[in-house]
Protein backbone atom coordinates (compact mmCIF):
# COMPACT_ATOMS: atom_id res chain seq x y z
CA UNK A 1 0.00 0.00 0.00
CA UNK A 2 1.27 3.18 -0.98
CA UNK A 3 2.17 5.62 2.07
CA UNK A 4 1.39 9.18 1.29
CA UNK A 5 3.75 12.14 2.60
CA UNK A 6 2.90 15.29 2.55
CA UNK A 7 5.59 17.21 4.27
CA UNK A 8 7.48 18.45 1.35
CA UNK A 9 4.51 20.79 0.44
CA UNK A 10 4.25 23.06 3.12
CA UNK A 11 8.34 23.91 2.27
CA UNK A 12 7.66 24.53 -1.08
CA UNK A 13 4.83 26.80 -0.93
CA UNK A 14 6.39 29.95 -2.19
CA UNK A 15 7.52 27.98 -4.87
CA UNK A 16 4.38 26.95 -5.52
CA UNK A 17 2.92 30.72 -5.74
CA UNK A 18 5.39 31.81 -8.04
CA UNK A 19 4.24 28.97 -10.23
CA UNK A 20 0.58 30.26 -9.17
CA UNK A 21 1.76 34.17 -10.39
CA UNK A 22 2.89 32.94 -13.49
CA UNK A 23 -0.35 30.92 -14.82
CA UNK A 24 -2.54 33.93 -13.84
CA UNK A 25 -0.67 36.32 -15.28
CA UNK A 26 -0.54 34.20 -18.37
CA UNK A 27 -4.54 33.82 -17.72
CA UNK A 28 -5.14 37.74 -17.43
CA UNK A 29 -2.97 38.97 -20.86
CA UNK A 30 -4.70 35.79 -22.70
CA UNK A 31 -8.12 37.22 -21.60
CA UNK A 32 -7.62 40.85 -22.13
CA UNK A 33 -5.53 40.33 -25.89
CA UNK A 34 -8.44 37.75 -26.09
CA UNK A 35 -11.49 39.90 -25.60
CA UNK A 36 -9.89 43.18 -27.32
CA UNK A 37 -8.42 41.17 -30.92
CA UNK A 38 -11.48 38.76 -30.60
CA UNK A 39 -13.80 42.09 -30.43
CA UNK A 40 -11.40 43.12 -33.69
CA UNK A 41 -11.97 39.66 -35.44
CA UNK A 42 -15.66 39.63 -34.35
CA UNK A 43 -16.53 42.83 -35.89
CA UNK A 44 -14.39 41.90 -39.46
CA UNK A 45 -16.44 38.53 -39.44
CA UNK A 46 -19.39 40.44 -39.24
CA UNK A 47 -18.21 43.51 -41.65
CA UNK A 48 -19.37 43.74 -45.58
CA UNK A 49 -16.63 44.21 -46.64
CA UNK A 50 -15.52 41.07 -48.29
CA UNK A 51 -11.34 40.68 -47.12
CA UNK A 52 -11.57 41.24 -43.58
CA UNK A 53 -14.67 39.08 -42.96
CA UNK A 54 -12.98 35.90 -45.17
CA UNK A 55 -9.50 37.32 -43.02
CA UNK A 56 -11.47 36.87 -39.95
CA UNK A 57 -13.35 33.33 -40.70
CA UNK A 58 -10.00 31.82 -42.08
CA UNK A 59 -8.50 33.03 -38.52
CA UNK A 60 -10.70 31.70 -36.69
CA UNK A 61 -11.13 28.41 -38.06
CA UNK A 62 -7.65 27.88 -38.63
CA UNK A 63 -7.23 28.31 -34.72
CA UNK A 64 -9.97 26.21 -33.34
CA UNK A 65 -8.72 23.58 -35.92
CA UNK A 66 -5.76 22.79 -34.25
CA UNK A 67 -4.33 22.02 -30.80
CA UNK A 68 -2.97 24.47 -28.18
CA UNK A 69 -0.67 22.12 -27.36
CA UNK A 70 0.61 22.38 -31.12
CA UNK A 71 0.33 26.28 -31.52
CA UNK A 72 2.33 26.39 -27.58
CA UNK A 73 4.80 23.99 -29.53
CA UNK A 74 5.27 26.55 -32.27
CA UNK A 75 5.40 29.38 -30.47
CA UNK A 76 7.86 28.14 -27.81
CA UNK A 77 10.33 27.43 -31.05
CA UNK A 78 9.16 30.15 -33.14
CA UNK A 79 8.68 33.35 -31.01
CA UNK A 80 11.94 33.16 -29.23
CA UNK A 81 13.88 33.11 -32.64
CA UNK A 82 11.62 36.23 -33.59
CA UNK A 83 12.11 38.34 -30.50
CA UNK A 84 15.67 37.73 -30.68
CA UNK A 85 16.30 38.90 -34.09
CA UNK A 86 13.77 41.82 -34.12
CA UNK A 87 15.34 43.59 -30.33
CA UNK A 88 18.80 41.52 -30.69
CA UNK A 89 18.32 40.54 -27.52
CA UNK A 90 20.97 38.68 -25.53
CA UNK A 91 20.68 34.77 -26.98
CA UNK A 92 20.41 33.72 -23.20
CA UNK A 93 17.30 36.15 -22.27
CA UNK A 94 14.20 33.79 -21.13
CA UNK A 95 11.45 34.89 -23.70
CA UNK A 96 9.48 31.73 -22.75
CA UNK A 97 6.86 33.22 -20.43
CA UNK A 98 6.19 36.22 -23.24
CA UNK A 99 5.84 33.08 -26.34
CA UNK A 100 3.74 31.38 -24.00
CA UNK A 101 1.89 34.98 -23.74
CA UNK A 102 1.76 35.67 -27.60
CA UNK A 103 0.48 31.94 -28.31
CA UNK A 104 -2.13 31.96 -25.83
CA UNK A 105 -3.77 35.15 -26.63
CA UNK A 106 -3.52 34.48 -30.34
CA UNK A 107 -5.52 30.92 -29.70
CA UNK A 108 -7.91 32.45 -27.28
CA UNK A 109 -8.67 35.50 -29.61
CA UNK A 110 -10.77 32.63 -32.03
CA UNK A 111 -13.01 31.61 -29.31
CA UNK A 112 -13.01 34.77 -27.94
CA UNK A 113 -14.35 35.68 -30.97
CA UNK A 114 -16.95 33.85 -31.44
CA UNK A 115 -18.18 34.58 -28.43
CA UNK A 116 -18.48 38.38 -29.28
CA UNK A 117 -19.64 37.66 -32.40
CA UNK A 118 -22.71 35.76 -30.83
CA UNK A 119 -22.63 38.53 -28.51
CA UNK A 120 -23.13 41.20 -30.70
CA UNK A 121 -25.62 38.85 -33.13
CA UNK A 122 -27.63 38.56 -29.61
CA UNK A 123 -28.36 42.51 -29.84
CA UNK A 124 -31.48 43.30 -31.70
CA UNK A 125 -31.01 44.90 -35.48
CA UNK A 126 -33.81 47.85 -34.48
CA UNK A 127 -31.11 49.16 -31.47
CA UNK A 128 -28.16 50.16 -34.73
CA UNK A 129 -31.44 51.51 -36.39
CA UNK A 130 -32.16 53.13 -33.86
CA UNK A 131 -28.69 55.05 -32.84
CA UNK A 132 -28.54 55.91 -36.49
CA UNK A 133 -31.57 58.06 -36.73
CA UNK A 134 -30.42 59.50 -34.03
CA UNK A 135 -27.59 60.79 -35.81
CA UNK A 136 -24.78 57.83 -34.47
CA UNK A 137 -22.87 56.67 -37.66
CA UNK A 138 -22.15 52.90 -37.07
CA UNK A 139 -18.81 53.00 -35.84
CA UNK A 140 -20.87 55.18 -33.01
CA UNK A 141 -24.15 53.01 -32.69
CA UNK A 142 -21.48 49.83 -32.07
CA UNK A 143 -19.38 51.61 -29.55
CA UNK A 144 -22.40 53.31 -27.31
CA UNK A 145 -25.12 51.11 -28.16
CA UNK A 146 -24.18 47.24 -29.34
CA UNK A 147 -21.08 46.63 -27.83
CA UNK A 148 -22.08 47.36 -23.77
CA UNK A 149 -25.06 45.66 -24.64
CA UNK A 150 -23.52 42.52 -26.28
CA UNK A 151 -20.46 42.28 -23.56
CA UNK A 152 -23.37 42.74 -21.07
CA UNK A 153 -24.82 39.48 -22.04
CA UNK A 154 -21.57 37.84 -22.76
CA UNK A 155 -19.91 38.41 -19.32
CA UNK A 156 -21.08 35.16 -18.42
CA UNK A 157 -19.49 33.17 -20.89
CA UNK A 158 -16.25 35.25 -21.13
CA UNK A 159 -15.75 34.25 -17.99
CA UNK A 160 -16.27 30.81 -18.12
CA UNK A 161 -14.14 30.74 -20.82
CA UNK A 162 -11.47 32.45 -18.62
CA UNK A 163 -11.59 29.68 -16.65
CA UNK A 164 -10.92 27.18 -18.96
CA UNK A 165 -8.01 29.21 -20.27
CA UNK A 166 -6.53 29.48 -16.68
CA UNK A 167 -7.03 25.65 -16.81
CA UNK A 168 -5.04 24.75 -20.10
CA UNK A 169 -2.27 27.45 -19.29
CA UNK A 170 -0.92 23.83 -17.42
CA UNK A 171 0.11 23.06 -21.17
CA UNK A 172 2.63 25.08 -20.79
CA UNK A 173 5.01 22.30 -18.92
CA UNK A 174 5.60 21.72 -22.91
CA UNK A 175 7.94 24.59 -22.47
CA UNK A 176 9.44 23.52 -19.23
CA UNK A 177 8.19 26.80 -17.77
CA UNK A 178 7.24 26.81 -14.37
CA UNK A 179 3.61 27.54 -13.82
CA UNK A 180 1.50 26.04 -10.76
CA UNK A 181 1.33 22.76 -12.74
CA UNK A 182 5.06 22.71 -13.85
CA UNK A 183 6.20 24.26 -10.24
CA UNK A 184 4.05 21.29 -8.44
CA UNK A 185 5.43 19.16 -10.99
CA UNK A 186 9.65 19.93 -10.00
CA UNK A 187 8.88 20.08 -6.49
CA UNK A 188 7.52 15.95 -6.63
CA UNK A 189 10.26 15.22 -9.28
CA UNK A 190 12.53 16.51 -6.90
CA UNK A 191 11.21 15.00 -3.80
CA UNK A 192 9.99 11.66 -5.03
CA UNK A 193 6.74 12.96 -4.22
CA UNK A 194 5.13 13.25 -7.44
CA UNK A 195 1.73 11.62 -6.86
CA UNK A 196 0.98 13.76 -3.81
CA UNK A 197 2.37 17.32 -5.01
CA UNK A 198 0.05 16.05 -8.30
CA UNK A 199 -2.87 15.23 -6.19
CA UNK A 200 -2.67 18.60 -4.25
CA UNK A 201 -1.79 20.54 -7.59
CA UNK A 202 -5.20 19.26 -8.97
CA UNK A 203 -7.15 19.91 -5.54
CA UNK A 204 -5.75 23.54 -5.99
CA UNK A 205 -7.30 23.98 -9.92
CA UNK A 206 -10.50 22.02 -8.79
CA UNK A 207 -11.00 24.87 -5.86
CA UNK A 208 -9.95 27.86 -7.97
CA UNK A 209 -12.05 26.49 -10.87
CA UNK A 210 -15.14 25.47 -8.70
CA UNK A 211 -15.34 28.81 -6.81
CA UNK A 212 -15.05 30.98 -10.28
CA UNK A 213 -17.71 28.94 -11.83
CA UNK A 214 -20.06 29.46 -8.80
CA UNK A 215 -19.20 33.22 -9.09
CA UNK A 216 -19.95 32.88 -12.74
CA UNK A 217 -23.54 31.18 -11.86
CA UNK A 218 -24.60 34.03 -9.55
CA UNK A 219 -23.90 36.20 -11.78
CA UNK A 220 -26.15 34.80 -14.74
CA UNK A 221 -28.84 34.48 -12.48
CA UNK A 222 -28.39 38.01 -11.50
CA UNK A 223 -28.15 39.43 -14.75
CA UNK A 224 -31.58 37.17 -15.78
CA UNK A 225 -33.66 38.26 -13.07
CA UNK A 226 -32.26 42.39 -14.37
CA UNK A 227 -33.26 41.45 -17.79
CA UNK A 228 -36.62 39.21 -17.01
CA UNK A 229 -38.31 42.47 -15.93
CA UNK B 1 -41.34 74.95 -49.63
CA UNK B 2 -42.39 71.52 -48.60
CA UNK B 3 -40.81 69.60 -45.36
CA UNK B 4 -41.26 66.31 -47.36
CA UNK B 5 -41.67 65.36 -51.17
CA UNK B 6 -42.11 62.28 -52.94
CA UNK B 7 -41.65 62.19 -56.44
CA UNK B 8 -42.63 58.74 -58.31
CA UNK B 9 -40.56 56.89 -55.67
CA UNK B 10 -40.01 53.13 -56.35
CA UNK B 11 -38.34 50.37 -54.44
CA UNK B 12 -37.81 46.91 -55.47
CA UNK B 13 -36.63 43.68 -53.79
CA UNK B 14 -34.74 41.99 -57.06
CA UNK B 15 -37.91 41.46 -58.76
CA UNK B 16 -40.70 42.18 -56.60
CA UNK B 17 -41.50 45.49 -56.93
CA UNK B 18 -42.43 47.28 -53.33
CA UNK B 19 -42.80 50.51 -53.52
CA UNK B 20 -44.28 51.07 -57.43
CA UNK B 21 -44.47 55.05 -58.17
CA UNK B 22 -45.30 57.15 -55.27
CA UNK B 23 -45.71 60.92 -54.75
CA UNK B 24 -46.75 62.94 -51.93
CA UNK B 25 -45.84 66.22 -50.00
CA UNK B 26 -46.06 67.65 -47.07
CA UNK B 27 -45.62 70.79 -45.40
CA UNK B 28 -44.39 72.16 -42.28
CA UNK B 29 -46.49 71.12 -39.23
CA UNK B 30 -48.53 68.46 -40.95
CA UNK B 31 -49.35 65.15 -39.68
CA UNK B 32 -49.34 62.28 -42.31
CA UNK B 33 -50.52 58.66 -42.52
CA UNK B 34 -49.71 56.12 -44.48
CA UNK B 35 -52.84 53.61 -44.32
CA UNK B 36 -53.05 50.26 -45.62
CA UNK B 37 -53.02 46.45 -45.05
CA UNK B 38 -50.00 44.63 -44.23
CA UNK B 39 -47.48 43.75 -47.16
CA UNK B 40 -48.47 46.71 -48.87
CA UNK B 41 -45.47 48.50 -48.75
CA UNK B 42 -46.32 51.54 -46.31
CA UNK B 43 -43.43 50.17 -44.12
CA UNK B 44 -40.74 50.12 -46.61
CA UNK B 45 -41.53 53.49 -47.92
CA UNK B 46 -40.97 54.65 -44.69
CA UNK B 47 -37.85 53.17 -44.00
CA UNK B 48 -36.72 54.71 -47.47
CA UNK B 49 -38.14 58.24 -46.17
CA UNK B 50 -35.57 57.51 -43.05
CA UNK B 51 -32.88 56.54 -45.09
CA UNK B 52 -32.47 52.74 -44.36
CA UNK B 53 -33.31 51.36 -47.78
CA UNK B 54 -32.17 52.63 -51.25
CA UNK B 55 -34.95 53.24 -53.73
CA UNK B 56 -34.66 52.16 -57.22
CA UNK B 57 -36.26 54.83 -58.91
CA UNK B 58 -37.67 58.55 -58.51
CA UNK B 59 -36.79 60.81 -55.48
CA UNK B 60 -37.36 61.89 -51.81
CA UNK B 61 -36.70 65.65 -50.91
CA UNK B 62 -36.30 66.67 -47.07
CA UNK B 63 -36.24 70.44 -47.13
CA UNK B 64 -36.29 70.82 -50.87
CA UNK B 65 -32.68 68.54 -50.62
CA UNK B 66 -32.78 65.12 -52.36
CA UNK B 67 -31.93 62.67 -49.62
CA UNK B 68 -32.65 59.66 -51.91
CA UNK B 69 -32.92 58.84 -55.55
CA UNK B 70 -31.80 55.46 -57.60
CA UNK B 71 -28.29 54.89 -56.59
CA UNK B 72 -27.62 57.64 -53.89
CA UNK B 73 -28.67 57.41 -50.47
CA UNK B 74 -27.88 59.97 -47.59
CA UNK B 75 -27.40 58.20 -44.56
CA UNK B 76 -30.01 57.65 -41.33
CA UNK B 77 -27.94 59.50 -38.98
CA UNK B 78 -27.32 62.35 -42.14
CA UNK B 79 -30.91 63.17 -41.95
CA UNK B 80 -32.13 65.17 -39.26
CA UNK B 81 -35.04 62.41 -38.99
CA UNK B 82 -36.36 61.46 -35.52
CA UNK B 83 -37.73 57.82 -35.74
CA UNK B 84 -40.37 55.97 -33.37
CA UNK B 85 -39.91 52.29 -33.90
CA UNK B 86 -42.70 49.48 -33.69
CA UNK B 87 -40.86 47.97 -30.86
CA UNK B 88 -39.66 51.22 -29.28
CA UNK B 89 -35.82 49.90 -29.42
CA UNK B 90 -34.91 52.29 -26.69
CA UNK B 91 -31.63 51.39 -25.45
CA UNK B 92 -31.94 49.15 -22.55
CA UNK B 93 -28.57 49.35 -20.87
CA UNK B 94 -29.20 53.37 -20.59
CA UNK B 95 -31.70 55.22 -18.29
CA UNK B 96 -34.66 56.70 -19.48
CA UNK B 97 -32.65 60.56 -19.45
CA UNK B 98 -29.59 58.70 -21.26
CA UNK B 99 -32.19 57.61 -23.70
CA UNK B 100 -33.90 60.77 -24.30
CA UNK B 101 -30.46 62.83 -24.49
CA UNK B 102 -28.94 60.26 -26.47
CA UNK B 103 -29.23 62.09 -29.63
CA UNK B 104 -28.08 65.03 -28.17
CA UNK B 105 -24.45 64.45 -28.36
CA UNK B 106 -23.27 67.90 -29.57
CA UNK B 107 -24.86 69.83 -27.04
CA UNK B 108 -23.39 71.21 -23.77
CA UNK B 109 -24.48 68.88 -20.82
CA UNK B 110 -26.81 71.45 -18.75
CA UNK B 111 -29.00 72.21 -22.13
CA UNK B 112 -29.27 68.76 -22.78
CA UNK B 113 -30.35 68.06 -19.05
CA UNK B 114 -32.89 71.15 -19.87
CA UNK B 115 -33.88 69.50 -23.15
CA UNK B 116 -34.57 65.78 -21.83
CA UNK B 117 -36.06 67.71 -18.96
CA UNK B 118 -38.46 69.63 -20.94
CA UNK B 119 -39.24 66.86 -23.28
CA UNK B 120 -40.34 63.94 -20.36
CA UNK B 121 -42.29 66.59 -18.91
CA UNK B 122 -44.20 67.39 -22.41
CA UNK B 123 -44.59 63.62 -22.26
CA UNK B 124 -45.80 63.40 -18.81
CA UNK B 125 -42.78 61.63 -17.48
CA UNK B 126 -40.95 63.93 -15.19
CA UNK B 127 -38.95 62.52 -12.61
CA UNK B 128 -38.60 59.05 -14.01
CA UNK B 129 -35.50 59.89 -15.69
CA UNK B 130 -33.36 57.57 -13.85
CA UNK B 131 -35.51 54.63 -14.41
CA UNK B 132 -34.20 52.33 -16.71
CA UNK B 133 -36.52 51.07 -19.63
CA UNK B 134 -37.47 47.48 -18.41
CA UNK B 135 -39.06 49.46 -15.08
CA UNK B 136 -41.81 51.20 -17.52
CA UNK B 137 -44.88 50.20 -18.75
CA UNK B 138 -45.47 50.11 -22.57
CA UNK B 139 -47.35 53.12 -22.62
CA UNK B 140 -44.56 54.64 -20.82
CA UNK B 141 -41.86 52.83 -23.15
CA UNK B 142 -43.55 54.51 -26.11
CA UNK B 143 -43.94 58.13 -24.77
CA UNK B 144 -40.40 57.84 -24.03
CA UNK B 145 -39.33 56.66 -27.48
CA UNK B 146 -41.18 59.57 -28.69
CA UNK B 147 -39.44 61.78 -26.57
CA UNK B 148 -35.99 60.77 -27.60
CA UNK B 149 -37.04 61.17 -30.95
CA UNK B 150 -38.01 64.39 -31.13
CA UNK B 151 -35.04 65.63 -29.00
CA UNK B 152 -32.46 66.62 -31.31
CA UNK B 153 -35.81 68.64 -32.87
CA UNK B 154 -35.37 66.89 -36.20
CA UNK B 155 -36.98 67.69 -39.57
CA UNK B 156 -38.97 65.12 -39.72
CA UNK B 157 -40.46 62.27 -37.37
CA UNK B 158 -41.40 59.22 -38.58
CA UNK B 159 -43.35 56.61 -36.49
CA UNK B 160 -43.57 52.63 -37.38
CA UNK B 161 -46.77 51.48 -36.45
CA UNK B 162 -46.28 53.12 -32.55
CA UNK B 163 -49.36 52.11 -30.76
CA UNK B 164 -49.58 48.18 -32.00
CA UNK B 165 -48.29 47.00 -28.76
CA UNK B 166 -50.41 48.62 -26.55
CA UNK B 167 -54.02 47.86 -25.38
CA UNK B 168 -56.99 49.23 -27.34
CA UNK B 169 -57.87 51.95 -24.34
CA UNK B 170 -54.32 53.29 -23.96
CA UNK B 171 -53.63 53.52 -28.07
CA UNK B 172 -56.87 55.36 -28.12
CA UNK B 173 -55.31 57.96 -25.53
CA UNK B 174 -52.18 58.01 -26.60
CA UNK B 175 -52.48 58.30 -30.27
CA UNK B 176 -54.29 61.89 -29.05
CA UNK B 177 -51.94 62.67 -26.94
CA UNK B 178 -48.97 61.95 -29.45
CA UNK B 179 -50.77 63.99 -31.94
CA UNK B 180 -51.15 66.93 -29.20
CA UNK B 181 -46.99 66.33 -28.77
CA UNK B 182 -46.18 66.60 -32.12
CA UNK B 183 -48.47 69.30 -32.71
CA UNK B 184 -47.00 71.62 -29.83
CA UNK B 185 -43.56 71.04 -31.27
CA UNK B 186 -44.47 72.07 -34.59
CA UNK B 187 -43.29 68.90 -35.92
CA UNK B 188 -43.72 67.48 -39.31
CA UNK B 189 -44.58 63.71 -39.09
CA UNK B 190 -45.51 60.59 -40.97
CA UNK B 191 -47.01 57.69 -39.10
CA UNK B 192 -47.49 54.15 -40.79
CA UNK B 193 -50.26 51.94 -39.79
CA UNK B 194 -52.98 49.49 -40.63
CA UNK B 195 -55.45 51.22 -38.44
CA UNK B 196 -57.83 53.13 -40.08
CA UNK B 197 -58.93 54.68 -36.20
CA UNK B 198 -55.20 55.47 -35.65
CA UNK B 199 -54.54 57.10 -38.40
CA UNK B 200 -58.08 59.05 -38.07
CA UNK B 201 -57.66 60.18 -34.53
CA UNK B 202 -53.57 61.41 -35.69
CA UNK B 203 -53.62 62.38 -39.30
CA UNK B 204 -54.15 65.72 -40.60
CA UNK B 205 -54.08 63.67 -44.47
CA UNK B 206 -54.07 60.14 -45.13
CA UNK B 207 -52.68 58.28 -48.11
CA UNK B 208 -54.61 54.97 -48.27
CA UNK B 209 -51.74 52.20 -49.77
CA UNK B 210 -52.03 49.40 -51.60
CA UNK B 211 -49.87 47.19 -53.75
CA UNK B 212 -47.10 49.65 -53.64
CA UNK B 213 -49.38 52.73 -54.68
CA UNK B 214 -50.79 55.60 -52.82
CA UNK B 215 -54.74 54.81 -53.49
CA UNK B 216 -55.70 58.16 -52.29
CA UNK B 217 -54.41 60.77 -50.47
CA UNK B 218 -56.89 62.82 -48.81
CA UNK B 219 -58.81 64.43 -45.27
CA UNK B 220 -59.91 61.36 -43.49
CA UNK B 221 -63.38 62.64 -44.21
CA UNK B 222 -63.02 62.49 -48.02
CA UNK B 223 -61.33 59.14 -47.48
CA UNK B 224 -64.54 57.88 -45.95
CA UNK B 225 -67.15 59.99 -47.44
CA UNK B 226 -65.43 60.19 -50.60
CA UNK B 227 -63.47 57.51 -51.69
CA UNK B 228 -61.99 56.88 -54.97
CA UNK B 229 -62.08 53.14 -55.98
CA UNK B 230 -63.42 50.55 -54.46
CA UNK B 231 -60.26 49.44 -52.29
CA UNK B 232 -60.77 52.33 -50.45
CA UNK B 233 -64.28 51.92 -49.78
CA UNK B 234 -63.89 48.85 -48.77
CA UNK B 235 -60.68 48.80 -46.73
CA UNK B 236 -61.56 52.66 -44.99
CA UNK B 237 -64.82 52.64 -42.93
CA UNK B 238 -67.27 49.46 -42.88
CA UNK B 239 -69.64 49.29 -45.60
CA UNK B 240 -71.35 47.31 -48.27
CA UNK B 241 -71.73 47.19 -52.09
CA UNK B 242 -75.22 46.77 -53.15
CA UNK B 243 -76.50 46.85 -56.81
CA UNK B 244 -78.08 49.75 -58.21
CA UNK B 245 -79.19 51.48 -61.56
CA UNK B 246 -78.70 54.47 -62.80
CA UNK B 247 -82.05 56.94 -63.27
CA UNK B 248 -80.24 60.00 -64.60
CA UNK B 249 -77.04 62.49 -64.31
CA UNK B 250 -77.51 62.41 -60.29
CA UNK B 251 -79.76 59.68 -59.42
CA UNK B 252 -79.55 56.22 -58.70
CA UNK B 253 -81.86 53.73 -57.75
CA UNK B 254 -81.79 50.79 -55.18
CA UNK B 255 -83.50 48.79 -54.04
CA UNK B 256 -84.03 50.80 -50.90
CA UNK B 257 -85.17 53.57 -53.07
CA UNK B 258 -83.76 56.35 -55.16
CA UNK B 259 -80.71 58.28 -53.57
CA UNK B 260 -78.98 61.01 -55.09
CA UNK B 261 -75.34 59.64 -56.20
CA UNK B 262 -71.77 61.85 -56.75
CA UNK B 263 -70.67 60.84 -60.19
CA UNK B 264 -69.37 57.43 -59.89
CA UNK B 265 -65.85 58.20 -59.60
CA UNK B 266 -64.68 55.36 -62.61
CA UNK B 267 -66.82 56.99 -64.97
CA UNK B 268 -64.83 60.14 -65.99
CA UNK B 269 -67.73 61.67 -68.02
CA UNK B 270 -70.16 60.53 -65.54
CA UNK B 271 -73.53 59.11 -65.10
CA UNK B 272 -74.62 60.78 -67.83
CA UNK B 273 -72.44 59.41 -69.78
CA UNK B 274 -72.62 55.81 -68.47
CA UNK B 275 -76.25 56.34 -69.58
CA UNK B 276 -79.95 55.72 -68.11
CA UNK B 277 -80.03 52.04 -67.21
CA UNK B 278 -76.17 51.52 -67.16
CA UNK B 279 -75.71 49.05 -63.78
CA UNK B 280 -74.19 50.16 -60.81
CA UNK B 281 -72.67 49.41 -56.93
CA UNK B 282 -73.81 52.09 -54.65
CA UNK B 283 -71.39 52.16 -51.23
CA UNK B 284 -73.94 51.72 -48.38
CA UNK B 285 -72.25 52.67 -45.26
CA UNK B 286 -73.71 51.23 -41.87
CA UNK B 287 -75.02 55.33 -40.86
CA UNK B 288 -76.68 55.08 -44.26
CA UNK B 289 -79.62 52.62 -43.43
CA UNK B 290 -81.76 53.48 -40.39
CA UNK B 291 -84.04 51.57 -38.49
CA UNK B 292 -87.65 52.59 -38.61
CA UNK B 293 -90.56 50.53 -37.40
CA UNK B 294 -92.88 53.14 -39.74
CA UNK B 295 -91.10 52.12 -42.82
CA UNK B 296 -92.78 49.70 -45.18
CA UNK B 297 -89.05 48.07 -46.05
CA UNK B 298 -89.21 45.20 -43.93
CA UNK B 299 -85.51 43.19 -43.26
CA UNK B 300 -84.60 40.38 -41.71
CA UNK B 301 -81.67 40.67 -38.76
CA UNK B 302 -78.96 38.20 -40.01
CA UNK B 303 -76.29 38.89 -37.46
CA UNK B 304 -75.95 41.17 -34.77
CA UNK B 305 -72.90 42.96 -32.81
CA UNK B 306 -73.32 44.54 -29.56
CA UNK B 307 -70.75 47.68 -29.00
CA UNK B 308 -72.21 49.31 -26.17
CA UNK B 309 -73.55 52.94 -27.34
CA UNK B 310 -74.99 50.94 -30.74
CA UNK B 311 -75.24 47.52 -32.00
CA UNK B 312 -74.08 46.80 -35.81
CA UNK B 313 -76.79 45.01 -37.05
CA UNK B 314 -76.15 42.37 -40.64
CA UNK B 315 -79.72 42.42 -42.40
CA UNK B 316 -80.61 40.86 -45.44
CA UNK B 317 -83.48 42.62 -47.57
CA UNK B 318 -86.38 40.76 -49.59
CA UNK B 319 -84.23 39.98 -52.39
CA UNK B 320 -81.33 38.57 -50.81
CA UNK B 321 -78.59 41.31 -50.35
CA UNK B 322 -76.84 42.30 -47.31
CA UNK B 323 -76.85 45.60 -45.81
CA UNK B 324 -75.14 46.73 -42.37
CA UNK B 325 -77.05 49.54 -40.16
CA UNK B 326 -75.88 50.81 -36.68
CA UNK B 327 -78.91 51.04 -34.26
CA UNK B 328 -78.83 52.49 -31.26
CA UNK B 329 -78.70 49.69 -28.59
CA UNK B 330 -81.87 49.83 -26.89
CA UNK B 331 -83.67 48.75 -30.52
CA UNK B 332 -82.79 44.84 -29.23
CA UNK B 333 -83.91 42.53 -31.89
CA UNK B 334 -83.33 39.28 -32.19
CA UNK B 335 -81.81 37.45 -34.53
CA UNK B 336 -84.30 36.10 -37.86
CA UNK B 337 -86.92 38.95 -36.52
CA UNK B 338 -87.96 41.43 -39.41
CA UNK B 339 -87.49 44.89 -38.98
CA UNK B 340 -88.36 48.13 -40.50
CA UNK B 341 -85.84 50.15 -42.41
CA UNK B 342 -84.89 53.16 -44.71
CA UNK B 343 -82.68 55.04 -46.47
CA UNK B 344 -81.23 58.45 -44.95
CA UNK B 345 -78.40 58.70 -47.10
CA UNK B 346 -78.01 62.52 -48.77
CA UNK B 347 -74.72 61.64 -50.52
CA UNK B 348 -73.64 58.01 -51.54
CA UNK B 349 -71.03 56.98 -54.17
CA UNK B 350 -71.20 54.64 -57.11
CA UNK B 351 -68.56 52.40 -58.71
CA UNK B 352 -69.43 51.12 -62.58
CA UNK B 353 -70.58 47.46 -62.32
CA UNK B 354 -67.49 45.20 -62.86
CA UNK B 355 -69.63 42.00 -63.89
Amino acid sequence: MYEFDWSSIPGALPFLWEGMKVSLEITLTAVVFGVVWGTALAMMRLSSVKPLAFFAASYVNLFRAIPLVMVLLWFFLIVPQLLKSFFSLDPNTDVRLTSAMIGFALFESAYYSEIIRAGIQSVPKGQVAAASALGMSYAQAMRLVVLPQAFRNMVPLLLTQAIVLFQDTSLVYVSALADFFGAAYKVGDRDGRLVELLLFAGAVYFAVCFAASLLVRRYQQKLNAHVAH
Amino acid sequence: MSKLELKSVIQRYGRQTIVNGVDFRLEQGSIACLLGPSGCGKTTLLRCIAGFEEISGGEILIHDAVVSRAGHRVPPEKRQVGMVFQDYALFPHLTVDQNVGFGLGGTPASERATRVNELLSTVGLAGQGRKFPHELSGGQQQRVALARALAPRPELVLLDEPFSNLDVDLRERLSVEVREILKSEGMTAVLVTHDQHEAFAMADEIGVMFEGRIQQWDTPYNLYHRPVNRFVADFVGKGVFVPGTVRDASNVEIELGVLSSGVPPECSKGCAACGQGCLVDVLLRPDDVIHDDRSPTRAEVLHKAFRGADIMYTLRLESGTEVLSLVPSHHNHAIGEKIGVRLEADHVIAFRQSR
